[in-house]
């Protein structure tokens, strides 16, 4: 199955004249979105719905002494008050990998404290102002123990190495310590949030022993294993329903402990129960991108041609957890070197268990190695985009396997022409216009195509109209768009004709909507049944008694503008429902996935949909496989306050074949505006006397507004690449804000001559 | 949150009336006070909703002065042209604070009455000690995360910002906030913490602010407000400056100038300082930037907000050199 076998549009990624794949389409869930007509997972309200308010700990480190519940339990309204001494059992569950979980319990209430703002108790009363209300009349009393805020406490001390993220090749120390030039300096970036518009929560139902999930999912599959094994019941008894996401960027593919908590307290008292967690609650009720710090040593020679890298990368994890962010992720990837070696250790600290956020592992890392080239570009008296050039990777460096497409150098072109590059002043504070200072910066980022098995319904219904139906899900990605666009492409019926059915759990499954996979798995699965569907529809034009084709005598037909027809024109073009109603069929259902031939049993389905233990890397195969990318940015900083600007922004992309240019556009748009906010404003700050996040609200937690956003221009430069995808494409989701923020240092640097080496640049280290 | 009363009076003396018990508030926008109610600081047991009196919404520019009424919103008095005209440096302090949303909403008596953005006082279940919010609790701020608490007028029980923008015009061009019959200058109106920094304004319970008025005055037409923050919009000042200056017929010599600063004070701060430095003296850059030093005289940093000792007298002096044309 490829996507060569149909007159599928196969162009660039601006092929977009057609109606179909390709083509520029709307989202086809904004009108809904906009009329308010599209019901997110909390705007779900059951008949005799409960709601239930959480508790969090004050403290960093202890134990729950007492929680004194007798006020809240006598409240107006109050149907319980839930502690760690009346929570149910619940079994502990696998982790995403499938790995079989300890034999203990699962404890959504803490009663060890680890991290300041841990879920601790929960009411649930008839209203929710009456479980605020009686939430604020719980009284816990703890036996606090010493906290370590941060990776910079020194009892925090070296962390765990983590030795399967060594990579090592050639003699790196070595040929570092012998290299005419060497620079090295350590990046840092702070704790990051994941915010989502859309808050965290859910609507929890019991039916016997059936339950019923309204909960925003980026894997509908995963989450409903977990909830399933949480409370011991089979994992076909839990639907989880999802058909709107208002944005995740990673935080909303696992289950959290709220969810626990409020499926629990839904069985608990017997009626449906509502749970929103709120603003400052989300900030410790899942985990963020964790603070990280990376010391680079490059060695070079005096033209800049790297001789070596030496890497070493710490980020903080949960004193009872484990998370990893890649840092050597694209140190490793972007340059060619002789000489490499990279070490990641994680250091335990009393947060809450980090978690994924857009492009976890590349987004820093490129932030370390990016800044590091610049700074190698003005100690040899390089032009930073010339020594890109000049230490461009033509295979993949580690994985030594060529690139399956690798557009970077048209990128850095493409960019470089429109941006104007060529009129940069090299040195640094030579392009002022009165207090403002102005700088140029670039530079590259990547990230991996992954690749997951998928599967899809497509039916063509008498009326001619077809359905795609997926548990897959649309966080504002495009995934309905792109989707209706590929079953119309392959069945040749107008895009509109095409309905998408998502994020149901009663629907064909679908991995996780994360690692920016799923446009490419799924729509190589409904490529697939779509051309299934289209293959029959076909062979009953050509073999039913009953067809207008009977006589035509043709070996095949063709699908185009929704009628069926000889491929030379020799006969008549029958729209489809007219062929339905002759042969007398109501609808035509195909199923299909893309799993091996050899992985297809119930078992390895189950873990194809439940795990992401079949997830492809980028280099399992001939070809080393990743997306690219080249930003240049401007910044204009008041010489006088230190305020950072960006004024323009130019990106060359490369996510090879584009499904829509207008969606992907506005994902590498939004990834840019991202970066910006990282590398100007998003920062977790922590109290280190009561390691507690303080400015756990969308006031005082920085994203950017629309004012700090510039025209951003994205330029496509991609190709079709047979090998990364059914269809061609390769990551787009999580690409565009990989490498913004050190093109944003960089440009710092550029306007000022101040290096600054950890995220946010803020004014006050400009001053 | 906590169950209450919700009153909605005829007539502005009912509204005192029922706002006379220490348990009351008044509700206008209601962009602080919700706010303040959803994190538990505020709890208060009878809400006076006064958004439907009639007659306290007018806006009047005259020759002598310009009167806001108190329930005149942030966004209407930001755009009336009359007030850009005499006093744009009101109508720039409002458009640059806080959001479009919140704007429409907000009113002029509730902004003087916004309370400070101290991430300790508005958190009230973890943070107990909060010297404002509990008096004699002490202050959990004070070796925390203080990156936007004051440099000025603070004392040992309490450091927090003033966040307003309003107040800080108000402040530099001696407006007066009329209570009723009461008339108090807006620099008395804003009272420094010292050892009571709960007590942030000299209204008793029940006052409730009517209207507040700006004399007209050369150096209020030729003003501006310079607001300097990480973002663009949406944020408290990390420092800002409400400046007014009148050059005398020679167009060279400061005859009056008015300044005040935002964001690095425990009230809107009036640089009196900076005005007596300058006033008589020829306008000239060097001479402009060595004055506004004078803004930061008594200026304590807690470590992370020590920048704003720097940034403030920098805001300052391109706020005057801009008015003179000179930045
Ligand atoms: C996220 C956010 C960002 C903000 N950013 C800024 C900013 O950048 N700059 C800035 O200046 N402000 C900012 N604000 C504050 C905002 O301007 C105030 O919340 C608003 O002006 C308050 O007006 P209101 O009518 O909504 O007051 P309310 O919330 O109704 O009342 C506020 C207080 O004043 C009392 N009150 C109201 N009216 C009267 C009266 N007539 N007499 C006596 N007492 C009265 C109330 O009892 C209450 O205690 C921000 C607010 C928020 C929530
Ligand atoms: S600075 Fe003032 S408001 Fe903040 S905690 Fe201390 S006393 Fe309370």
């Amino acid at each position: 199955m490829t996507g060569t076998d149909t007159k599928t549009k196969h162009g660039d990624a601006s092929d977009g004249s057609s109606n179909s794949l390709g083509a520029r389409l709307s989202r086809f869930d904004g009108p809904d979105k906009i009329r308010g007509a599209a019901r997110y997972a909390l705007e779900n309200h059951p008949a005799n719905l409960a709601h239930a308010v959480i508790v969090q700990s004050t403290i960093a480190a202890g134990t729950v002494r007492a929680i004194d519940v007798a006020a809240a339990q006598v409240a107006p309204g109050v149907l319980l008050v839930l502690t760690p001494d009346n929570a149910l059992h619940l079994d502990s569950a696998s982790n995403w990998l499938g790995a079989p979980p300890p034999d203990a319990p699962y404890l959504p209430l803490a009663r060890t404290v680890t991290f300041n703002g841990q879920h601790v108790a929960a009411v649930v009363a008839e209203t929710l102002e009456q479980a605020i209300e009686a939430a604020s009349l719980i009284r816990i009393t703890y036996d606090a123990t010493d906290a370590i805020p941060d990776f910079d406490d020194p009892r925090a001390g070296e962390g765990q190495p983590m030795d399967p993220m060594k990579i090592d090749w050639g003699d790196a120390e070595t040929a570092f310590a012998a290299a005419p030039v060497r620079i090295e300096e350590t990046y840092r970036t702070p704790r990051e949030y994941n915010v989502p518009l859309e808050p965290h929560g859910l609507v929890a139902q019991w039916d016997g022993d059936a339950l019923t999930i309204w909960e925003p999912s980026q894997w509908i599959d995963g989450m409903a294993r977990t909830y399933a094994e949480w409370f011991a019941i089979p994992f076909d008894k839990v639907r989880i329903v999802s058909p709107y996401v208002g944005g995740g960027f990673g935080s909303k593919a696992l289950a959290c402990a709220h969810g626990a908590i409020a499926i629990m307290a839904a069985k608990m008292v017997g009626r449906p129960v509502k749970l929103a967690v709120t603003r400052p609650q989300s900030f410790t009720a899942f985990g963020g991108r964790p603070a990280t710090r990376q010391t680079i040593a490059l060695g070079a020679t005096r033209e800049g041609k790297l001789l070596s890298i030496v890497h070493r990368g710490d980020n903080e994890t949960s004193v009872d957890g484990f998370a990893v962010e890649p840092l050597g992720a694209v140190t490793a990837l972007m340059y060619a070197t002789a000489n490499l070696s990279s070490r990641q250790n994680i250091v335990p600290v009393n947060t809450v268990l980090p978690g994924p956020l857009r492009a976890p592992g590349e987004n820093p890392s490129a932030f370390g190695i990016e800044s590091a080239i610049d700074e190698l570009a003005y100690a040899v008296g390089a032009d930073p985009l010339a020594i890109r050039l000049l230490n461009y990777a033509e295979e993949d460096p580690h994985a030594r396997k060529p690139w399956s497409t690798r557009q970077l150098r048209e990128a850095f072109a493409v960019g470089a022409e429109r941006f104007g590059w060529s009129r940069r002043t090299p040195a640094p504070r030579s392009m002022r216009e009165g207090n403002q200072l102005i700088g140029w910066g670039v530079a590259a980022g990547t990230y991996p195509v992954r690749r997951t098995a998928g599967e899809a319904l497509v039916r063509i219904l008498a009326d001619g109209t077809v359905e795609v139906a997926s548990s897959s899900i649309d966080m504002g990605t495009g995934t309905y768009t792109i989707l209706a666009q590929t079953a119309a492409d392959a069945l040749g019926v107008a895009p509109d004709r095409v309905r998408v059915k998502l994020g149901d759990s009663s629907l064909p499954r679908a991995p996780v909507a994360g690692g920016s996979q799923l446009a490419n798995l799924m729509t190589g699965a409904v490529h697939k049944a779509a051309l299934a569907a289209r293959d029959e529809l076909i062979g009953l034009a050509i073999n039913h008694p009953s067809s207008p084709f009977r006589d035509v005598q043709a070996n095949t037909l063709v699908i185009a503008d929704g009628r069926i027809a000889a491929p030379r024109g020799n006969g008549p073009a029958v729209p489809i429902a007219e062929l339905m109603r002759k042969i007398g069929r109501e609808q035509i259902e195909v199923l299909r996935d893309t799993l091996p031939e050899a992985s297809r049993s119930d078992e390895d389905r189950y873990k194809n949909f439940t795990t992401v233990a079949t997830m492809r890397s980028p280099t399992d195969g001939d070809y080393s496989l990743h997306s690219w990318c080249a930003h240049f940015v401007e910044v204009r900083v008041d010489a006088d306050f230190g305020t950072v600007r960006v004024s323009r922004v130019v990106s060359g992309i490369d996510s090879g074949r584009v499904y829509n240019p207008k969606l992907a556009e506005s994902q590498w748009q939004g990834g840019i505006i991202m970066g910006i906010g990282q590398a100007l404003l998003e920062e977790g700050i922590v109290d280190r006397r009561h390691a507690r996040v303080v400015n756990n609200n969308l006031a005082d937690y920085l994203i950017a507004t629309n004012a700090d956003i510039p025209d951003i221009e994205v330029i496509s430069v991609g190709i079709p690449d047979p090998h990364a995808s059914a269809l061609g494409g390769k990551a787009v989701g999580e690409l565009g804000i990989v490498g913004v923020a050190p093109a944003i240092a960089n440009a710092v640097y550029h306007a000022t001559g101040r290096r600054i080496r950890e995220l946010p640049i803020t004014l006050d280290k400009l001053m | 949150m906590r169950g209450f009363s919700y009153l909605r009076p005829g007539s502005p003396d009912e509204a005192r009336e029922a706002a006379r018990d220490p348990s009351a508030a008044f509700l206008a926008g209601g962009t602080t006070l919700l706010d303040l109610a959803k994190c538990g600081v505020a709890e208060p047991e009878r809400v006076v909703d006064i958004t439907h009196l009639s007659g306290l919404a007018t806006i009047t520019v005259g020759d002598d002065r310009i009167t806001l009424g108190a329930l005149a919103t942030m966004s209407r008095v930001a755009d009336e042209a009359d007030i850009r005209t005499h006093c744009p440096a009101v109508a720039e302090a409002l458009s640059q604070a806080a959001s479009a949303q919140i704007r429409n909403m907000a009113t002029i008596g509730g902004n003087l009455m916004q309370r400070t953005r101290c991430a300790y006082f508005r958190d009230p279940a973890t943070f107990p000690a909060c010297n404002k919010r509990a008096p004699g609790s002490g202050c959990a701020a004070i070796g925390g995360a203080v990156r936007n608490h004051a440099v000025l007028g603070v004392s040992e029980s309490c450091i927090a910002t003033y966040p307003g923008d309003l107040a800080t015009a108000l402040v530099a061009f001696d407006a007066v906030v009329h209570v009723g019959e009461r008339r108090i200058a807006a620099d008395d109106f804003f009272l420094l913490p010292g050892a009571t920094p709960d007590r942030e304004h000299p209204l008793e319970p029940g006052e409730m602010i009517t209207a507040i008025a700006i004399p007209a005055s050369p150096a209020a037409r030729r003003s501006t407000y310079l607001k300097i923050r990480d973002r663009q919009s949406y944020e408290f000042a990390a420092a800002s400056a409400a400046v007014g200056l009148e050059l005398a017929a020679d167009g060279r010599t400061i005859r009056d100038l008015r300044v005040a600063l935002g964001g690095v004070a425990t009230k809107p701060w009036r640089a009196r300082g900076v005005e007596d430095a300058l006033r008589g003296k020829i306008f000239e850059p060097e001479t402009v930037k060595r004055a506004s030093l004078a803004a930061m005289e008594g200026a304590v940093d807690h470590g992370a907000n020590r920048f704003k000792i720097d940034l403030a007298p920098r805001v300052v002096a391109r706020a005057i050199l801009t008015l003179g044309g000179l930045a």
